[in-house]
């Protein structure tokens, strides 16, 4: 019964950067932007967050845990809204391809955090000798005395704020997309900016909108695993390749947030489910490993084989707008 | 200046390089009447409407819009002073509803309550006769419902000027006759409505009053009453024209296909041909009549091997006197045999034409596999493209242009000039006027004729009724994926075709 529980931690542990990741990307995709370049504003969202603790805890003898909480939050925000921003202003305004445009952002985001992170390290004094504790400590604070409930604590309310806020940036996302006006000219312009343009919808001010709020918040999914997950250190590499798994994710949900709540639960639960299975050899344990990318493909099979318009792509998904394209 | 004008152009001109797409015109929409805009394509009228709804501006002239002379600097502008085109390619979001299409853009209370809008537009939709739901989603939708959608966008958003490119190119007779009932709604209750056409006995049906443009000037306008079919064309084309179509006479007849009993299922399994049987001849032009949706489309494509045939035979008998079953064999064999397939459709380039590609390229592709090179020889179909343009009359500013920029007549003659040159002994041509001016359908009817009087089956599916009477031997009638009759073109009667394509079958067939 422990183990299960603790599975079931472990899994949502692994599925919040996943889903904030991925909440992100569909408000970008649904503007009609395809944005590889997640995986990379993940990591800048990450290392600016561990930036922002590690100098303000350093700055102070006494740091205090909700400020430090603040700064890095906020340095998180800004850092992985920059990253959309870069990308934003190569393909909207220079139209430049985005599949190609993302990539980059993917190589740059990675070598961002590797290198400040490596920086840092090196000012803490070795190579995982950064430690915000005071400002993890806030981040892994959980509710006092629900999470003492017999089995409901544990499963659902032990964890830190951000995997509410995860939950919540989804919901907040698919009532936006689904019951408001902002969120239908969004998914217009997604679906196709010459129809939106010719309705008076301000295009690239959408498409610019969308994209650097989407980068924020896959941004956070990177603070979330530097902070709560980490618990306030930073290992090059260390978070993987959760940046594609968000991508998927995205194509899992087929593109509605609600649907990656539960999507990035089994991401999660499947990403580790070779540690909770004894006896694994090495290889057979990277074949689990395999899991989340196996679903995903077989659920592009069955939703393509299904062939309901609702459950496809935005369909300018990866294209650029130009008005007086023919 | 007079009181009721909804609309008036002063001396408006539009240059595009060196052409004068407007030149000075000058012309004006009371309120409350219907203005047709009659013109042969590349006479400017669509241009001309373009600069009204803001999508251009134009080079030198004034508009006025009740009275105030107006600066439309683009489509917003144009909503803002209740003007609104619905343009020829609809501007539609496929995945969302007829409802959300209409509000999109349109400021209001950022929480959307559906119920509410799709209230509203039901109390338009019945205020002039529309049939709409407004929660169907558009991808559901068919060509005519689509356009109603865009109506009532337009009137949802307040228009009194309401502009249509062309409305009834894409309805069928029914479709048009419903549309045109709304439109004398509308005006009834004060709008003012333009439409861009070149179809006279509509322009003779709807309008109040004509307004003619020809190469990019303008040439008069009448009063509709005062119009005729001939003096209208006269002012269109700036000559008298004959209207009749000829048709040739030919004496020797061969079997050349023949269906037997073809039986089709779409993807989602329904029967589109049932039980489908004809014959074609050598000598002969075969129409094909019935409500859009029959399987027309179906019924070529089964000939042409892109079918997939249920049950059935379709059998081909050459003119050395072979006879091949061809409803087991592979497309580009059946094209081997110079049975050609010419289909026009809806959008025009999507099949069978590629946007971005020259017109050398265009007509390689059908000639790509000849030859045993590795590299394709461009020589031939760069000589069959300049003979296509200067044969059909193509204007196009070089072989080099991307079919993509042509206008719509022009595409169609390149794609019909293209199938034809391939050879053919049967030749499936379908829609193959569709959207085009009178010119243009005259040069395409007279090349079927000759086609016909050189010995090639023809299978034509065509829209307007009076032109299959006209021009073709005999028509074929489906209704539902069913031949209800085939008929001889030179007694029936459009009502006896009429009668058929709404179902009753004839029980004995005319020559088949």
């Amino acid at each position: 019964m422990s183990v299960l529980i603790t599975f079931i931690q472990k899994a949502i542990g692994q599925a919040v950067p996943i889903l904030f990741g991925a909440t992100g990307e569909i408000a970008i995709e649904k503007s009609g932007n395809l944005n590889l370049g997640i995986p990379g504003i993940m990591y800048m969202g990450g290392i600016a967050g561990l930036m922002g603790a590690f100098f303000y805890e350093k700055s102070t003898s006494a740091p205090n845990g909700v400020i430090g909480l603040l700064i890095s939050f906020i340095c998180a925000l800004l850092a992985s809204a920059i990253g959309g921003a870069i990308y934003s202003v190569l393909t909207i305004t220079l139209r430049a391809n985005q599949n190609v445009v993302g990539l980059a952002l993917t190589t740059f985001g990675v070598g961002f955090g590797n290198f400040f992170g490596g920086s840092i390290s090196k000012l803490a004094g070795g190579v995982g000798q950064i430690s915000v504790a005071t400002t993890a400590e806030a981040y892994r604070a959980t509710i006092p005395g629900l999470s003492k409930i017999p089995l409901i604590g544990p499963v659902i309310f032990s964890y830190g704020f951000l995997t509410y806020l995860s939950i919540l940036a989804a919901i907040v996302l698919a009532f936006f997309l689904k019951k408001t006006r902002i969120g239908l000219n969004l998914r217009a312009v997604g679906e196709s900016p010459a129809t939106a343009d010719a309705a008076g919808i301000h295009v690239s001010k959408y498409k610019y909108i969308a994209t650097i709020t989407g980068a924020a918040i896959a941004g956070l999914g990177g603070l979330f695993f530097v902070m709560d997950y980490m618990g306030g250190t930073w290992i090059n590499n260390g978070f993987g390749d959760r940046g594609w798994l968000a991508i998927a994710l995205v194509i899992l949900a087929l593109w509605n947030p609600t649907r990656a709540i539960w999507g990035s639960v089994v991401f999660g639960a499947l990403y580790i489910l070779y540690i909770y299975i004894p006896g694994l050899s090495r290889a057979i344990q990277e074949l689990f490993k395999m899991l989340p990318y196996v679903v995903t493909i077989l659920v592009l099979i069955i939703t393509s084989r299904r062939n309901k318009k609702e459950n496809q792509p935005p369909a300018s998904l990866g294209e650029a707008y130009f008005r007086e394209d023919r | 200046m007079q009181e009721d004008l909804a609309i008036e152009l002063k001396n408006v001109t539009k240059c595009f390089g060196e052409v004068m797409a407007n030149d000075h015109i000058s012309l004006s929409v009371r309120k409350g009447e219907i203005l047709s805009i009659l013109g042969e394509n590349g006479s400017g009228k669509t241009t001309l409407m373009n600069m009204i709804s803001g999508i251009y501006y134009p080079d030198s002239g004034t508009i006025k819009v009740e009275g105030n002379e107006v600066t439309i600097r683009s489509p917003k502008d144009a909503y803002a002073l209740k003007i609104g085109m619905i343009h020829q390619h609809f501007k539609l979001i496929q995945i969302l509803t007829a409802a959300e299409n209409i509000i999109l853009g349109r400021k209001g209370p950022n929480r959307l309550h559906m119920d509410q809008v799709e209230q509203e537009i039901s109390e338009l939709v019945h205020k002039y006769g529309f049939e709409l739901t407004p929660s169907q989603k558009i991808y559901n939708m068919s060509v005519s419902q689509k356009q109603t959608v865009e109506i009532v966008k337009i009137l949802y958003r307040g228009a009194n000027l309401l502009i249509l490119d062309e409305p009834t190119a894409v309805l069928t007779p029914q479709e048009t006759e419903k549309l045109f009932d709304v439109l004398r709604n509308m005006k009834k209750d004060g709008k003012s409505i333009i439409i861009i056409t070149h179809k006279l006995n509509e322009v003779l049906e709807i309008s109040d009053r004509v307004s003619v443009l020809r190469k990019g000037k303008y040439i008069g306008t009448v009063e509709t009453k005062d119009a005729t079919l001939e003096s209208l064309t006269e002012m269109m084309v700036g000559e008298k024209v004959v209207l009749d179509i000829n048709r040739a006479e030919t004496t020797k007849r061969e079997k050349r296909i023949d269906m037997r009993g073809i039986t089709v299922k779409n993807k989602e399994g329904v029967k589109v041909l049932r039980e489908t049987s004809f014959t074609a001849y050598s000598g002969e032009i075969l129409g094909v009549a019935g409500i859009s949706g029959s399987g027309q489309k179906e019924l070529l494509e089964a000939v042409a091997g892109l079918q997939e045939i249920e049950s059935g035979e379709i059998l081909y008998y050459s003119p050395e006197g072979k006879v091949e079953k061809i409803s087991d064999m592979k497309p580009i064999d059946i094209r081997n045999l110079h049975i050609s397939l010419s289909f026009v459709p809806e959008d025009r380039l999507g099949m069978g034409l590629v946007g971005s590609m020259d017109l050398t390229d265009n007509m390689m592709i059908r000639s790509y596999q000849e030859g045993k090179h590795f590299i394709a020889n461009r020589k031939k179909p760069h000589a069959l493209a300049e003979q296509v343009v200067s044969e059909l009359d193509v204007t196009t500013p070089s072989i080099e242009t991307p079919v993509s920029r042509l206008s719509g007549g022009n595409v169609q003659k390149v794609l019909v000039g293209r199938e034809i040159a391939s050879n053919p002994t049967v030749l499936m041509v379908a829609y193959p006027v569709r959207g085009l001016d009178i010119h243009s359908s005259y040069t395409i009817y007279n090349l079927l004729n000759s086609q016909k009087i050189q010995g090639v089956a023809i299978i034509c599916v065509g829209e307007d009724l009076d032109v299959l009477l006209e021009l073709c031997d005999r028509i074929l009638v489906l209704n539902g994926g069913e031949v209800t009759g085939i008929v001889d073109a030179r007694t029936t009667t459009k009502e006896e075709i009429g009668v058929l394509m709404a179902g009753s079958r004839k029980e004995k067939k005319a020559n088949a």
